[in-house]
C-alpha cells in the first residue's frame, strides 16, 4: 500500500484542479476521431442485415462497384488472406457476415467511396439474397430443446478473455457463458431460516449512447496497420487486429485522442477490423463513422431475468442467498463471458453471506450484441439484491437501513471466499447516506426515500505499465495507454506525477493512448485507471528520481548515501539542485532526458483480485405521482468509499454522471424488442435523462480512509453510484405505495399498472 | 447514371468574418462548417435535432447546425464555438465557468451547451434555476449529469449560492 502521505499533507493531489483537456475542450480544439481525416481518405459505409436469422444465398455488388466514386464493395466473400474471426473473449465474430447473418442490423457489405454519401449511396444497388432461417430472440427460444444452434463453429477462446475460468461457446448449445459460485449449504440454510424473501426480476437491455458514435481510420500499408479509433482499450484492440491480419505487434498501431464518452460501450474491439479490412483491401486510408442508429445496433448491455432468494436468521443476520441469472447476450459473446462472472459475484452484494449459490447462463441471440455497459453487470444483480434487502427488512420488520447497517461487510472481512478482504468503511458510508435523506424523519406526503449499496470486485486485470519523461527544462511528459474518456486520467495522472516529483502541475503533460509510443496497458474500464496506472505513475517517477540521484552523484562526486530527496530536486550538503541542473550538468548540455518505467502486474500488492472493492451507497427521496405513476427525483444522495480522491471535484463528477445513468435505467432506459425488431433504436425513441429530470436537491459524498491499494490509498470510483439506482426507485415506490415492482424501468406506465392492479386486489 | 449535384454559391457570416463557400444543394450547416471550413468544433451525434450537439447561433437564437441546410445560412450571422473566445485568446466567461465548474467530462455535447448557454444568458442573464433547465433542455450531456453545468450557467449570470469544493 502506497500511502506514505496522509490527507492534508498533499501539495497537488487531493485537490480539485481544473481538468487539463479543459481549454481545448471548450474552445473546440479537442479532436475526436470523428475530427480527424487523412491525405487520400476513403470513407466506408455499411449495408446491414433486414433479417435476425438467414442463410446468405448471394451478394451482387458489381452495380454498386461500378458507380462513380466508389472504389469497391467489400463482402464476407472477399476475406481470403486474413483470419476474419475475432474476440478477446471466443472468436466467434467476422468482421462482415460470413455465409449467414444473425441480427437485424449485423454488417453483410461495406462500400468504400471517394466520400461518405457517395458510399451511401452506393449501398442501395448492393443486391443480397437471404433464405430464412427460424430466429432465436429470447432465453427461452435459445434453451429450447429444438432451438437453431446461433453458431455451428468450434470456436477458438481468445487469449485475453479477462477471467481465469473456461468459456463455455460454441459447445453445441446456444449458451454463450455459464458461471457458478457456491459456498456454505444454501439447502440446509433456506430449511432453517427464520424469514426468506424470494422472486423474480427483470434488468432491462440499455444503450450507452456514447454521444460520439464509433469510429475509425484504418491505414493498412506495407508499413502493418495503423489505426485512429475511438476505442477505450487501444491494447486490446491491436491484440484482435494482429492476429487477423498476422502481423507482429510491433506492426499494429492504435491511436486514440480524445473520445467522445465511453462508459463501457467503446471496451474492447467494435469496428475497427471492418476499417481495416477495407483499407487492406482497396489499398488506401478509410474511415468508417457510424451514426449513432447504427450505434445502436453495435453494442448494448446485457438484460438479465433473476430468480433470487434471500433469508435471515432469528437475529436479523442474513445467512443465505441463492440466485439463478438467464442474461440475453445477442449473437456474439463480445465481452459477455466476463460480464456473467461479474455479475455471478456481484449477485452477493457487500454483505457477509455465510451461505451462497449463484448460478449464471448467458444466452446466444438473434438480437444486437451484449457487452461491457458501465458497471459490468453490477446493476443488473443489484435490483434483485438491493430489493430483497428491503423486502426481508420489511418482512422481519426491521428498518432497511438498518438492516444494511448490521449485514454490512466490515473493512479487513474475508466476506467473499478466495478474493482480496473488503477495504471500505460500509457502516460508515450508509451512515452518511443516512444523515443527508434525513433518514429518521417522514418522507413528505406521496413521496418516499430510499438507500442502498454495492461493491463491485473492480479494477479488471492488473497488467499496466507507463514511462515518464523529466527533460532537461524541469518539464516532464507522461507516456500513458490509459485513454482519455472524459473521466479525467489527463488531469489525475499529472496530478500524481506533480506530486511525486515535487513540481508544479504545468510542468507535466501527457502523452496517451498510442500503442507505438505509450507502454502497455490492457484497458481504460473497470475504474481500473487511477488505482492501476495512478500506481504506476508513482512508481516510475520514483524510478526516475532514483536516477536522477545517481546522476546528482555523479556530478558532485559524491555518494548517493549523501543525497537526500526534496520537493523538486535534491540537496547534498550546502548544495541543492533541482531536476533540470541535475540533467543539463549530467549532459553537460541544457538538452537531453531521464526516463523512470514502471510495471504492474498480477503480484506484491496487487497479488489478489479484485484489485479493489468499488463500494458506493446511493439514496433518493422520490415523488410518486399515483394518478400518473410517474416518478420525480427530489433528492440524491452518493456516497463514494474511494479510498482517496486524487481530484474530488473529478471524483464526484463520476459519481453524478453514474447515478444519472443509474437513474436513467431506473425509471426509463431499455431498449425494446418486438419479435426481431428494435423498436426504439434511435435517439427520438430512446428516452435518456435530460436537464429537467436532474433532482432539485444533490448532495455528494467521498469518503477517503485511504485504504485501498492504489496510489495513496486511493480506489477507483466511477461506476459504483449506478448500480443501485434502479434498486433504489423500486424500493422507494414500495415504501411509498406498498406495491413491490420487479421490473426495471419503473416507467410510468408500468409504475400505474401495478398500482392499479393492486387497487383491483 | 452520373448524378448531377446541384452546387450552391453560399456566402455567410460566421464568427465575426465574412466566408463564401461553394457546396452541394442538399449539404447541412454542420457538413458545411465541418468539412468545407474545416472547423469541426461543431459536434455531430444525433443527426435528428434531438441532442443539441451540433448546435450554434444564427443570428444569436440555437440552432440544430445537423438539420439546418447549410443554404438557409445565407447572409446570416453564425457563430460557431471557435469564435468565442477573443482573438488573444481569453476565453468567454461561458467558456471559464465551464473549466471552473467542472462542467464537462468527455467533452462532446460541450460547444452546443456553451453556445445553448449563451443564447440563454444573451436573452436573460439572470435566469432562475428553472429557466436554465427549460432552456437548456434540447442539449443531452451523457457524462455529467448536468448539474455542473446548471452551476456553470448561475456561475456566469452572478447567482450561484456556494462554492462546491474546498
Ligand atoms: S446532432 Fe444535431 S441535434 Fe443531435
Ligand atoms: S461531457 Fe460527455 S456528453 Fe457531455
Amino acid at each position: 500500500m502506497q500511502q506514505e502521505k496522509k490527507k492534508g499533507d498533499f501539495r497537488v493531489v487531493n485537490h480539485a484542479i481544473p481538468r487539463r483537456d479543459g481549454r481545448a475542450k471548450v474552445t473546440g480544439r479537442a479532436t475526436y476521431v470523428s475530427d480527424v481525416k487523412l491525405v487520400g481518405m476513403a470513407w466506408a459505409k455499411v449495408l446491414r442485415s433486414p433479417y435476425p436469422h438467414a442463410k446468405i444465398i448471394s451478394i451482387d455488388t458489381s452495380k454498386a462497384a461500378a458507380r462513380p466514386g466508389v472504389y469497391g464493395v467489400l463482402t464476407g466473400n472477399d476475406l481470403e488472406g486474413i483470419n476474419p474471426y475475432y474476440g478477446h473473449a471466443v472468436k466467434d465474430h467476422p468482421l462482415l457476415a460470413i455465409g449467414k447473418v444473425r441480427y437485424v442490423g449485423e454488417p453483410v457489405a461495406a462500400v468504400v467511396a471517394v466520400d461518405e454519401r457517395t458510399a451511401f449511396e452506393a449501398l442501395e444497388f448492393i443486391e443480397v439474397k437471404y433464405e430464412e432461417l427460424k430466429p432465436v430472440l429470447t432465453h427461452d427460444e435459445a434453451m429450447a430443446k429444438d432451438a437453431p444452434l446461433l453458431h455451428d463453429r468450434v470456436f477458438e477462446a481468445g487469449a485475453l478473455r479477462g477471467f481465469e475460468g473456461d468459456t463455455t461457446a460454441g459447445k453445441g448449445s446456444n449458451i454463450c457463458q455459464a458461471h457458478h459460485i457456491q459456498w456454505g449449504n444454501v439447502e440446509e440454510a433456506f430449511k432453517n431460516a427464520a424469514a426468506v424473501v424470494e422472486g423474480e426480476y427483470y434488468f432491462p437491455m440499455t444503450y450507452a449512447y456514447a454521444m460520439e458514435a464509433y469510429v475509425a481510420i484504418a491505414d493498412v500499408n506495407d508499413n502493418g496497420v495503423t489505426v485512429y479509433s475511438s476505442a477505450q482499450h487501444p491494447f486490446m484492440v491491436r491484440h484482435d487486429l494482429k492476429a487477423i491480419f498476422n502481423l507482429p505487434v510491433s506492426q499494429v498501431r492504435l491511436v486514440v485522442p480524445f473520445v467522445g464518452g465511453g462508459y463501457g460501450s467503446k471496451s474492447y474491439t467494435k469496428i475497427e477490423p471492418l476499417a481495416a479490412a477495407c483499407s487492406w483491401k482497396f489499398k488506401r486510408p478509410v474511415k468508417l463513422q457510424l451514426t449513432i442508429e447504427e450505434a445502436m445496433l453495435t453494442t448494448r448491455s446485457d438484460d438479465a431475468l433473476t430468480w433470487m432468494r434471500t433469508a435471515v436468521d432469528a437475529n436479523g443476520k442474513i445467512i443465505a442467498r441463492q440466485a439463478k441469472i438467464l442474461m440475453n447476450t445477442g449473437a456474439y459473446a463480445e465481452n459477455s463471458p466476463l460480464v456473467v462472472e461479474k455479475s455471478t459475484n456481484r449477485c452477493v452484494g457487500p454483505y457477509s453471506i455465510p451461505n451462497v449459490q449463484i448460478d449464471n447462463y448467458s444466452f446466444y441471440t438473434n438480437t444486437v450484441p451484449a457487452s461491457s455497459y458501465r458497471g459490468f453487470g453490477c446493476a443488473q444483480v443489484t435490483l434483485p439484491g438491493e430489493s430483497q434487502i428491503d423486502e426481508l427488512a420489511a418482512k422481519i420488520g426491521k428498518d432497511s437501513y438498518e438492516f444494511r447497517v448490521m449485514n454490512a461487510a466490515k473493512n479487513g472481512e474475508e466476506f467473499f471466499p478466495k478474493m482480496r478482504p473488503f477495504e471500505g468503511s460500509l457502516k460508515q458510508d450508509l451512515d452518511i447516506a443516512a444523515k443527508a435523506l434525513r433518514w429518521n424523519e417522514p418522507a413528505p406526503k406521496g413521496r418516499a426515500k430510499s438507500i442502498a449499496c454495492s461493491t463491485s470486485d473492480a479494477g479488471a486485470y492488473p497488467l499496466t505499465s507507463t514511462a515518464i519523461r523529466v527533460h532537461a527544462d524541469g518539464s516532464v511528459t507522461i507516456l500513458t495507454g490509459s485513454t482519455e474518456l472524459g473521466q479525467g486520467s489527463h488531469t489525475v495522472l499529472p496530478q500524481i506525477a506533480a506530486e511525486e516529483l515535487g513540481i508544479p502541475f504545468d510542468k507535466v503533460h501527457v502523452m496517451s493512448s498510442d500503442t507505438a509510443i505509450t507502454p502497455y496497458d490492457r484497458s481504460t474500464g473497470a475504474s481500473r485507471t487511477t488505482t492501476l496506472m495512478g500506481s504506476a505513475m508513482i512508481d516510475a517517477c520514483r524510478e526516475a528520481i532514483q536516477q536522477m540521484v545517481a546522476m546528482a552523484a555523479d556530478v558532485l562526486k559524491v555518494k548517493t548515501e549523501q543525497i537526500q530527496v526534496i520537493p523538486g530536486g535534491i540537496r547534498a550538503g550546502e548544495i541543492q539542485l533541482n531536476w533540470s541542473q541535475i540533467i543539463s550538468k549530467y549532459y553537460a548540455l541544457p538538452d537531453g532526458e531521464v526516463i523512470g518505467r514502471a510495471y504492474i502486474r498480477k503480484a506484491g500488492r496487487f497479488a489478489q483480485i479484485p484489485v479493489f472493492w468499488e463500494t458506493v451507497s446511493t439514496g433518493v427521496e422520490v415523488a410518486i405521482d399515483e394518478e400518473t405513476g410517474k416518478i420525480d427525483v427530489e433528492k440524491l444522495v452518493t456516497v463514494g468509499d474511494v479510498g482517496l480522491a486524487i481530484n474530488p471535484a473529478l471524483a464526484e463528477g463520476q459519481d453524478i454522471g453514474a447515478a444519472t445513468m443509474g437513474l436513467g435505467t431506473g425509471l426509463y432506459e431499455e431498449l425494446v424488442y418486438e419479435g426481431s425488431q428494435l423498436m426504439n433504436g434511435s435517439i427520438l425513441e430512446y428516452r435518456l435523462p435530460r436537464f429537467k429530470d436532474t433532482a432539485k436537491e444533490i448532495e455528494l459524498n467521498l469518503v477517503e480512509n485511504q485504504d485501498g491499494a492504489g496510489p495513496y490509498g486511493a480506489k477507483g470510483g466511477g461506476e459504483g453510484s449506478l448500480n443501485s439506482m434502479a434498486a433504489n426507485i423500486a424500493n422507494a415506490v414500495a415504501r411509498a405505495t406498498g406495491v413491490r415492482i420487479r421490473h426495471a424501468p419503473l416507467t410510468p406506465e408500468r409504475v400505474w399498472r401495478a398500482l392499479k392492479e393492486q387497487k383491483a386486489k | 447514371m452520373t448524378d448531377v449535384k446541384q452546387i450552391v454559391n453560399l456566402k455567410f457570416t460566421l464568427n465575426g468574418k465574412a466566408v463564401e463557400v461553394d457546396c452541394e444543394a442538399e449539404e447541412t450547416l454542420a457538413e458545411v462548417l465541418r468539412d468545407r471550413l474545416n472547423l469541426t468544433g461543431t459536434k455531430i451525434s444525433c443527426e435528428v435535432q434531438v441532442c443539441g450537439a451540433c448546435t450554434v447561433l444564427v443570428d444569436g437564437l440555437p440552432v440544430s447546425s445537423c438539420t439546418l441546410l447549410a443554404y438557409e445560412a445565407r447572409g446570416k450571422n453564425v457563430t460557431s464555438i471557435e469564435g468565442l473566445a477573443k482573438p488573444d485568446g481569453t476565453l468567454h466567461p461561458i467558456q471559464q465557468a465551464f473549466i471552473d465548474e467542472f462542467a464537462f467530462q468527455c467533452g462532446f455535447c460541450t460547444p452546443g451547451m456553451i453556445l445553448a448557454a449563451k443564447a440563454l444568458l444573451d436573452e436573460n442573464p439572470k435566469p432562475s434555476r428553472d429557466e436554465i433547465v427549460h432552456f437548456m433542455d434540447g442539449n443531452i450531456c451523457r457524462c455529467t449529469g448536468y448539474v455542473p453545468i446548471v452551476r456553470a450557467i448561475q456561475k456566469v449570470a452572478g447567482t450561484l449560492e456556494s462554492k462546491h469544493h474546498k
